[in-house]
């Protein structure tokens, strides 16, 4: 019995990032218009689009591979796994020790993997341009995850998401180490969802763009699964940052079915949060020039290093 | 000392470095002088907050006038040069932005390496001082090595000054009048280099210190 | 397997390359030979295997009345022994069956077939030696006998060269251990493994032969800055050979260089470990930086090799760091990340070499410039390699991860570390792991998009056609084992176990005792990865995924011409090239590594001349160690020219006056 009520709680994690995830992409963008004093489409809308795209015919490229029909789905089903293995309303889930934050990343790269390769499928300048610049963020995007994460796995003493938010959550400390490792984490994070000012969500053809170049081929319920992916890699990124950041409300291991409820809406607010924060900043700032962006993320390594550096000046390591 | 005592000061000082090794990032001349408000503002909080943990008043004079000097003065009159000489666009840096900051993070080890062996005995609060400090210092220098605009180079002069006196609050017992003298020292270094400026800029119609070397003849 | 067994598979290798020589006449002596290689070696691999998970303690000494008299030749088969044979024995098989039908393109296998044989043999010999004189002597024989596969193909300028350089390099490397072994035997002449590792000596005599070892292996293995004759070579010898020198040859270097500084040379010291992470990090990043802009295919995996065996080291490193601190455990750790990428990057380098194989057979282009669109002419082939292209990339749920994953675990150990300066480079050297692996996804992205997608970029390209099933059987296997080691690496692990704790003197905690096969190699709280629950998680969300959008959505397709913003070309010269995709990255890192220069001929206004772009980059280590290095010698010979043209009087006083030095010599040295 309990282990069915584990093997529930888990059910429901992956149920609720895939529910949630549209649901802040229309928040946010919502916020963003409302900020721009624009009316905006309803929060509801990304839902009506997946909808729509999901029942429409799939046109596909002449000389489209296989790959370019199945990667789709290895895009979203990466990105599902890494972001339902982040503890949102409860840590020391049945299956979280099945991958740490590193394996988390490295799920996050084999999405990104299959994503630059179906950008040079169909052989348009447009995909491969979208694919080269991906693969250059990543470059740098990926260690300074990995780098992030090594400061918060010494902090914490281990790469176990829940380990950590209990760490965090019995050891509330102000520490510089940690400030650095949630500033790398957001440039990472901006990069990483094609957001202001590595890329623009809501532009297609212009000559910066990355993600958007990448899938242009795509169409129906190809497309309607590549935007899940994206909608939950954005939700992942907030679910990441409040798991390790903020880490209050999380149901503890073995709690029962009151705390997952407290937790959920803990988990709701936070994500609210960081909607409105996400909005707010991509409002105010311009969009960079793209080799503007190696040093961007750069600094975000060079961050996360300064973030492990200085750990050792502490007192309690 | 408390906990949050240490957290803070711990805080104010690892932000000090970060704040350096923004300066050593940023290429426009505005938001590098604004960085480097900042950077003192910083230091005047850490210095005071110091003073508070230490008890030691006059360290609350030390802060006052990093903050009067280098926070308002320094910043609004390297402003109005800027803008007088018209020197406002972008920074040349020799080598890249990314070598740089590369070399920065090393010498922030290097420093961390050498100072907290050889302080392992001391007070824990005044040993990451010292190695924070260090940092800075060493970040200041290589800000004025790796810049060819003699503005910048002042701003890297003053930055290595914020490292003297953190190091200096966190040395116990350093009387008033050193610091009182360092910092009065360097207000009259900056009057003197900014008098510099002028007369560099009028005779050479730049303030790119590569072309002074034309005039030492060594390069042609 | 007893000792005696495995000698005699050897033998029987030998046997079969001189059979080979009779035999090459015959129309199928290249699949006869190539059948019976693969079956002496899938012996030995099965042999060492069960030795090492059965008798795991146990070591077998053997001395056999070879080689110099008052030696013989000493052979010992232990845990380490044992996990080499089965690396080694691994590629062999996949390269066997492999050649099997790659063979057959072959226009003059006598020039192979002899060679391989003895090839294999040479490394299996190093690998059970149990003396300095039998160590080298087989040494020397690999390297002589992949010389000779190296010029298999001698008539082409670019080969010659590489066997050149090869050479060259293979000797400088056997002239260092041969001083090692020199310095380790010491006066008294004690040769044999087992007396030189009783031996006590000082700290600057160690330090200097864990120095020439380093050069020694290092040249083999392919170790920045000795790593210039790899990205020659490799290119230069037949597929299924340059899939053997990869992914076998160079672990056998690996396995020299942990046989001297683990286990005979005394005490490991603290300065060691900092050179070899210094220079395992180092060849890393610049291995696959050079991976992410090569044209070539198979230098292009050339190149990767030397960062692959950058990472090796580097846990090596780590691994010398822990234990000269009596971190035990951490060491284990360390070394039992490393001796598992040796294993994961002979599995999937031998398939990617293989991979290249079939794209040089179905087009005969190396270039990847002109190649494009394979996956719709080689759908199978396209499908191994596309794996093999993300095991490489350290992505889960495959191989590759597993074992830089573990190492970057061994990484977070690091403050552990009692000096101030390992403490803080320690998480430099992480930093450059993550560095080269995402460069190294970045590379494979470029290398199998390039390649197998888009549309065809030459004629010889659109005429490919899918390989023959010998190929494509041995691609599959060394497939699904990537696949096996990435779901379930704790059995591996639990293998290895054996071998860091004869070496290291302590092991992994046991792995195959965890629930569901996941590993965590320090407690579970601490960190986990379990690769079979995260490949049944994909499976079944994927099955799910399709199966749900397919009931309930659309599971129309509709075929038509690409979209490309509403201006598609059909001319695939449109397409995005490999050096326009490695441009953002030649960029970024351009001018720090590579002294990258790129010329622009833009033709005046009104001229109708086309407009040239081209780009120079150079390796750095070659302009700066090597260059000077050659001009040198050159000056030197040049000089020394001048001795032979000297009268028979001159003569004679040259060689009295070296015998009288000679004299003088031992005069005064008692």
């Amino acid at each position: 019995m309990a282990l069915m009520l584990d093997l529930a709680a888990q059910g429901a994690q992956m149920s609720l990032v895939l529910a949630l995830a549209p649901g802040l992409l229309g928040l946010t963008r919502k916020i963003k218009a409302r900020l721009l004093r624009r009316r905006g489409p309803p929060i509801v809308q990304p839902y009506r689009d997946l909808a729509k795209l999901l029942r429409k015919e799939a046109v596909v490229a002449e000389n489209a591979s296989w790959l370019f029909r199945s990667a789709p789905y290895m895009i979203f089903v990466a990105t599902w796994v890494a972001a339902s293995l982040i503890p949102t309303f409860a840590t020391g889930l049945i299956f979280s020790w099945t991958a740490d934050l590193i394996a988390i990343t490295a799920l996050l790269g084999s999405a990104r993997f299959f994503l630059a390769l179906v950008g040079m499928d169909v052989g348009t300048s447009f995909g491969g341009i979208g694919s080269s610049r991906e693969a250059m963020f990543a470059t740098l995007a990926e260690p300074a995850m990995i780098m992030i994460s090594f400061t918060v796995a010494l902090i914490a003493g281990s790469t176990q998401l829940s380990s950590v938010a209990e760490h965090m959550l019995s050891h509330l400390e102000l520490r510089v180490s940690l400030g650095l490792a949630l500033f790398g984490l957001i440039i990472v994070a901006l990069a990483e969802n094609a957001r202001i000012p590595v890329d623009n969500p809501a532009t297609h053809l212009e000559l910066t763009m990355v993600h958007e170049a990448m899938i242009l081929e795509y169409s129906g319920r190809h497309l309607a699964v590549i935007e899940m992916a994206a909608a939950l890699k954005l939700l992942l990124y907030v679910s990441l940052a409040a798991c390790i950041f903020a880490p209050w409300g999380l149901a503890p291991p073995g709690a029962g079915p009151l705390f997952w409820a407290i937790g959920v809406v803990a988990y709701l607010f936070k994500l609210l949060a960081g909607g409105c924060m996400l909005a707010v900043f991509e409002t105010s700032i311009a969009k960079m020039r793209v080799f503007r962006v190696p040093e961007l993320l750069g600094a975000a390594l060079m961050l996360g290093f300064l973030g492990v550096l200085l750990l050792f000046v502490s007192r309690s390591l | 000392m408390g906990r949050l005592a240490f957290d803070l000061a711990h805080l104010l000082a690892g932000s000090l470095v970060l704040l350096s090794l923004l300066m050593l990032y940023q290429d426009r001349m505005f938001s590098l002088i604004r960085i480097f408000a900042f950077h003192a503002i910083v230091l005047s909080m850490s210095v005071a907050w110091q003073a508070f943990t230490q008890g030691a008043p006059h360290l609350y004079i030390t802060a006052a006038i990093a903050l009067l000097f280098k926070a308002f003065i320094i910043p609004v009159s390297l402003h109005r040069i800027v803008v007088r000489l018209e020197v406002h666009r972008e920074i040349e840096v020799v080598g890249g932005v990314g070598i740089t900051m590369l070399i920065g993070i090393g010498l922030i080890a290097l420093s961390l390496a050498v100072m907290l062996p050889a302080t392992a005995s001391a007070d824990p609060l005044a040993r990451e001082d010292l190695a924070f400090a260090l940092s800075v210092v060493l970040l200041g220098l290589l800000m004025m090595v790796t810049r060819r605009n003699a503005v910048t180079q002042i701003i890297g002069f003053m930055s290595l000054e914020n490292g003297l006196i953190l190091a200096a609050a966190g040395a116990k017992g350093m009387p008033l009048v050193v610091e009182i003298s360092v910092a009065f020292s360097v207000l009259i270094a900056f009057i003197v280099i900014g008098v510099f400026l002028f007369r560099i800029r009028e005779r050479f119609d730049s303030v790119d210190v590569g072309v002074l070397e034309f005039s030492r003849g060594e390069r042609q | 397997m007893p000792l005696a067994l495995a000698l005699w598979y050897v033998a029987g290798l030998l046997v079969l390359s001189v059979a080979a020589i009779a035999m090459r006449g015959l129309p199928r002596a290249s699949a006869i030979v190539y059948a019976a290689c693969g079956a002496i070696a899938f012996a030995l691999l099965f042999g060492a295997a069960q030795r090492l998970i059965a008798f795991p303690d146990a070591t077998a000494r053997l001395t056999l009345p070879l080689g110099l008299p008052w030696i013989g030749a000493r052979f010992r088969l232990d845990a380490l022994s044992c996990f080499f044979l089965v690396v080694i024995n691994l590629g062999a098989v996949g390269a066997c069956l492999y050649a099997i039908g790659y063979g057959a393109h072959e226009k003059e296998p006598g020039r192979i077939l002899p060679f391989f044989p003895a090839f294999v043999a040479g490394m299996n010999c190093v690998v059970v030696a149990d003396d300095a004189f039998t160590f080298l002597v087989s040494w020397e024989f690999m390297s002589l006998a992949s010389w000779a596969l190296v010029l298999a193909h001698h008539d082409e300028a670019e080969n010659r060269r590489a066997g050149f350089v090869y050479i060259v390099m293979a000797s400088l490397g056997a002239t260092a251990l041969l001083l090692a072994f020199g310095l380790l035997a010491g006066p008294s002449g004690g040769y044999d493994f087992a007396t030189i590792a009783a031996t006590p000596r000082p700290e600057w005599l160690a330090g200097l032969v864990v120095v020439l070892a380093l050069v020694g292996a290092g040249s083999k293995a392919g170790l920045a800055p000795l790593h210039v004759w790899l990205p020659l070579a490799h290119p230069a010898a037949p597929s299924h050979v340059s899939a053997l020198m990869s992914g076998a040859m160079t672990k056998v270097a690996v396995y020299g260089f942990i046989r001297i500084v683990f286990d005979l040379v005394g005490p490991v010291q603290l300065w060691w470990s900092v050179v070899m992470m210094l220079l395992g990090a180092g060849s890393a990043v610049l291995g696959v930086m050079f991976a992410a802009i090569e044209r070539d295919l198979k230098r292009l995996l050339a190149y990767s090799t030397i960062e692959n065996i950058g990472v090796v080291f580097t846990g090596l490193g780590l691994a010398m760091a822990f234990k000269a601190n009596n971190i035990e455990w951490a060491a284990a750790l360390a070394f039992s990340a490393a001796l598992l990428h040796v294993l994961n990057h002979s599995l999937f380098k031998s398939l990617l070499f293989f991979g290249a194989g079939a794209v040089l057979g179905a087009t005969g282009l190396r270039d990847i410039e002109k190649l494009g669109g394979l996956i719709h002419r080689m759908p199978r082939s396209s499908f191994a390699m596309l794996g093999a292209a993300m095991a490489i990339s350290a992505l889960p749920p495959l191989n590759g991860f597993v074992s830089e994953w573990l190492l970057f675990q061994a990484v977070l150990v690091s403050p552990a570390l009692p000096q101030w300066g390992l403490k803080l480079m320690t998480p430099a050297v992480g930093a450059a792991l993550a560095l080269a692996a995402a460069l190294g996804a970045a590379a494979f992205v470029r290398m199998f998009g390039i390649v197998y997608l888009g549309r065809p970029r030459s004629p010889a390209a659109i005429k490919a056609t899918e390989t023959d099933p010998w190929s494509l059987a041995a691609m599959f296997l060394v497939l699904a084992l990537c696949l096996s080691l990435g779901v379930a690496p704790g059995l591996v692990l639990d293998a290895i176990a054996p071998v860091a704790h004869a070496l290291i003197g302590a092991r992994l905690p046991e792995q195959s005792t965890m629930a569901w096969l996941t590993v965590a190699p320090i407690a579970e709280a601490r960190s986990s990865y379990n690769g079979l629950l995260v490949f049944a998680f994909i499976a079944i969300s994927t099955l799910t995924a399709i199966e749900v959008i397919h009931r309930f959505g659309s599971r129309a397709i509709r075929r038509a011409s690409a979209w490309d913003c509403g201006f598609p070309n059909d001319d695939p010269a449109t397409q995005y090239t490999a050096s326009s995709f490695a441009q953002p990255i030649r960029r970024v890192f351009g001018n720090i590594v590579f002294s990258a220069r790129e010329n622009v001929d833009m033709p005046a206004p009104g001229d109708s001349r086309a407009a040239h772009l081209t780009v120079e980059t150079t390796d750095r280590i070659w302009s700066w160690i090597y260059e000077p290095l050659t001009g040198a010698i050159n000056r030197i010979a040049t000089s020394i020219n001048r001795l032979q043209f000297l009268t028979i009087r001159g003569y004679l006083s040259l060689v009295f006056a070296a015998l009288v030095a000679l004299l003088l010599t031992v005069a005064t040295w008692r």
